[in-house]
């Protein structure tokens, strides 16, 4: 029973002390900013043996510089970045992202990466197509270099779909309408079992007895502009989150194609095809798919090892199905490493973001076969590297190919807006308030924008 | 429950006959040298702990209330405007409302719990393990027994939904749905709490006199009216003790809820400790999370005064 605001205030105090101190960095120039050991993050542990590779090979080709690599989940990764540059302890270089870097941008965290690119000559064609602006901030400066991307497509259970008379191809050539949900509706009611046996096309189906979900439920989505969840079906329609990408000011929540699909989507729930959300507290999608819960779970590229990784599940990748426009849409989310404008190393950190930037890295990336590198040569290494272990990863890079992807939103006040949508959308999906009702969370997410 | 032991009950002093001074004569000895000075020392560390973790931070704390402040960056003075917002604020009122639902579930419960199990250590259960087994659960992390009942009681996977479904009745989502979310964590830290505020119940029950019992059954009195015409009253300086703790205490919750809801499901957990943190540490909102913590300073230092005041928890009725 501590007094928690007074602990809070106690790190604010010292964070803000130490904060005038860190100021002194980050001049660049001189030797001693170019060698030493630099301190690198990242969240994802299951890439860190991949980046491990890297470093090592870094720091045969510069022996001067070290690089210390640390690995910290994403539910801690942001707090500690943030306290680490109010106290002068963030790391040189970390793994950034699109929804959290305006705000580094702002309070002037990061440095502008334009003359050493234009110095070292690095190559920002070789990146698929965007990931390098995404970087670019509102002052048209760049705060980062691509490393990887991601899509989202299908998982599915293949015996399941067997079991219900849905082919390979049936589930690759899925459509989808807010209206009546489509072949797409009709696939996940199909792949709906209760306990008795029935599925959820079938006469007599109890919606309040189901042994298996047709689509799983992972959140409301409500944090990330429905990412995994919905974003994939909402973009079909015409409908965009900001009225421009990047850096909209204005928020799209109240547009009538955003709220049909998301009463649509909730209404799985009521129809029993879905998971209610209530029932999802907790709950981890991914794993309730491992266990055969469910059939179909929308997720991204980054969780091809885990949703292959599950023991006696014959797992198949369908792409997101095509909207009422004939064409299918994928969120392209896209990291890039950043480095921290306290760094006392400079310029080691600039070459080793350039080095993680390369071919030369994001190759040793590829053979892993844990994500979709930025460049494109290594992409196709990478999906050749799932080839051999026996994914097909077509389901993402198509949306590439096809260029049906689009940015994930990015905006200022990204943290303050999931926290007005998350309670929002958690309503609509859990049944508790209409799809309508996000017009009212809409108008205060563009007050943020409106000082 | 640093308060606690800072100021011990005056119940819990009230307790044994006042012994004689024996440290009359040591304090005389010292008088030569100057009290004061050795009084400082000993009061120096606690004091510099108090200035430095205490006041300080409060009085930045109060200052940044006034401020808009991201933790980058400096301050920026706005007057009351953070207040004004909060007056408006929707989500504000509803924390008020969901924490003082938390509060009356878990303090009732626990209370009277506490009382029944104080009660029992008194009068029947004597051996040290089983009065040492009750403080179990209070011996165990916050977050760590937070995690075991998110998962004892999962909706898919938990235990006690499998014995629910084993004697027939529905699955219930503890944690999921609106109406148990918070009642569910009231649960949780009624478990976790009452053995520690039986305890203290219990030091309270030894400090009644035996003579008060005895002259009540040489009067005939009988046991339900011992409880309340004796044990209660007398208890009472204790009991109000306990509870301007375990309120305050109860209003502060937060790592049950941050290790399971996280405020959800939509708002139902959004406690106003929840709600300071997400402001402050999720939505780098330091100014406005510092106001709301000043909001709940007052609210918890009006709490502990009506309570002392209306209860009066600083007198006993043993004089």
């Amino acid at each position: 029973m501590m007094n928690k605001k007074a602990i809070g205030a106690v790190a604010v105090a010292a964070a803000a002390a130490l904060a005038l101190t860190a100021c002194g960095g980050g001049a660049s120039g001189g030797a001693e900013s170019a060698k030493g050991e630099i301190s690198y993050w990242l969240w994802d542990a299951n890439q860190l043996p991949a980046y491990q590779q890297c470093a090592t090979d870094f720091q045969k080709a510069n022996p001067d510089i070290k690089v210390k690599i640390t690995q910290t989940g994403w539910d801690d990764y942001w707090g500690k970045i943030t306290n680490g540059m109010a106290s002068g302890t963030a790391p040189d270089v970390f793994t950034n992202h699109l929804a959290k870097y305006p705000d580094f941008i702002k309070t002037k965290q990061l440095v502008a990466l334009d003359d050493a690119v234009a110095n070292d000559k690095v190559d920002l064609g070789q990146y698929n197509e965007g990931l390098a602006d995404l970087w670019v901030g509102q002052d048209g400066k760049r705060y980062g270099l691509p490393k990887d991307w991601d899509t989202i497509a299908l998982f599915y259970n293949k015996k399941m779909a067997a079991d219900a008379g849905l082919t390979a191809e049936q589930m690759g050539s899925l459509s989808w309408n807010p209206q009546d949900g489509g072949t797409y509706e009709k696939a996940i009611a199909r792949l709906t079992v209760d306990k008795s046996g029935k599925r959820g096309d079938e006469p007599g189906f109890d919606k309040n007895n189901v042994a298996i979900y047709g689509l799983g439920l992972e959140s409301s989505g409500g944090e990330n502009a429905g990412q995994t969840q919905w974003s994939f079906l909402a973009a079909t329609t015409g409908w965009t989150t900001t009225d421009k990408n990047p850096w909209g000011t204005h928020y799209n929540y109240d547009d009538k194609r955003l709220q049909d699909t998301i009463a649509w989507w909730a209404s799985l729930a009521e129809k029993g095809y879905m998971p209610k959300l209530e029932t999802t507290v907790g709950a981890n999608a991914a794993d309730n798919f491992g266990a055969g819960k469910a059939a179909i779970n929308s997720s991204g590229s980054w969780m091809i090892g885990q949703y292959t990784g599950y023991k006696g599940i014959n797992v198949g990748i369908a792409p997101t199905p095509a909207g009422p426009d004939g064409k299918r849409a994928s969120m392209f989310n896209g990291l890039a490493d950043s480095i921290w404008a306290g760094t006392k190393k400079k310029d080691a950190a600039i070459k080793w973001v350039e080095y993680l930037g390369s071919a030369a890295c994001q190759d040793v990336v590829a053979a892993k076969a844990v994500v979709f590198p930025a460049i494109k040569g290594s992409t196709d290494k990478a999906a050749a590297a799932f080839k051999a272990k026996g994914v097909d990863v077509n389901a993402f890079t198509q949306h590439v190919k096809d260029k049906t992807t689009f940015m994930l939103p990015i905006t200022d006040n990204a943290a303050k807006v999931s926290g007005i949508m998350k309670p929002a959308m958690d309503g609509v999906v859990a049944g508790k308030t209409p799809a309508s009702s996000l017009t009212a969370a809409n108008e205060q997410v563009n007050a943020l924008f409106a000082k | 429950m640093t308060t606690l032991t800072k100021q011990p009950g005056p119940g819990l002093a009230a307790g044994g006959p006042q012994k004689p001074r024996k440290r009359g004569k040591t304090a005389a000895e010292f008088r030569g040298t100057g009290d004061l000075k050795i009084a400082l020392f000993f009061i120096a560390p606690a004091m510099l702990g108090f200035v430095l973790f205490y006041l300080v931070p409060s009085i930045r704390g109060i200052y940044l209330s006034f401020t808009e402040y991201s933790i980058l960056g400096d301050p920026e003075w706005i007057g009351t405007r953070n207040y004004e917002r909060i007056a408006k604020d929707p989500l504000f009122w509803n924390a008020l409302g969901v924490t003082t639902q938390y509060v009356i579930i878990n303090i009732a419960l626990q209370t009277a719990l506490a009382l029944g199990i104080a009660l029992l250590m008194h009068r029947v259960a004597k051996s040290t393990l089983v009065r040492g087994a009750l403080l179990m659960p209070y011996l165990m992390a916050n977050v760590i027994a937070a995690l075991l009942w998110f998962w004892m009681l999962d909706y898919q996977i938990g235990i006690v939904n499998q014995l629910i479904e084993w004697v027939g009745l529905p699955r219930v989502a503890f944690f999921g749905s609106e109406q148990w979310a918070i009642p569910t964590q009231a649960l949780i830290n009624t478990w976790r709490h009452m053995g520690y505020t039986a305890l203290l119940i219990f030091a309270g029950l030894q400090a009644i006199p035996n003579s008060v019992y005895e002259a009540a059954s040489i009067d005939g009195s009988r046991a339900v009216s011992t409880f309340w015409r004796i044990t209660l009253p007398l208890l009472r300086p204790v009991l109000v003790l306990v509870l301007v703790v375990t309120v305050i205490g109860s209003f502060q919750v937060f790592d049950t809820v941050a290790v399971t809801t996280a405020g959800g499901p939509v708002n139902a957990t959004r406690v106003l400790q929840f709600y300071i943190y997400q402001r402050a540490f999720n939505e780098q909102d330091f100014g406005y999370g510092s106001a709301l913590a000043v909001i709940l300073f007052v609210i918890l230092a009006l709490v502990a005064f009506i309570q002392m005041k209306f209860l009066r928890g600083n007198q006993s009725d043993l004089d």
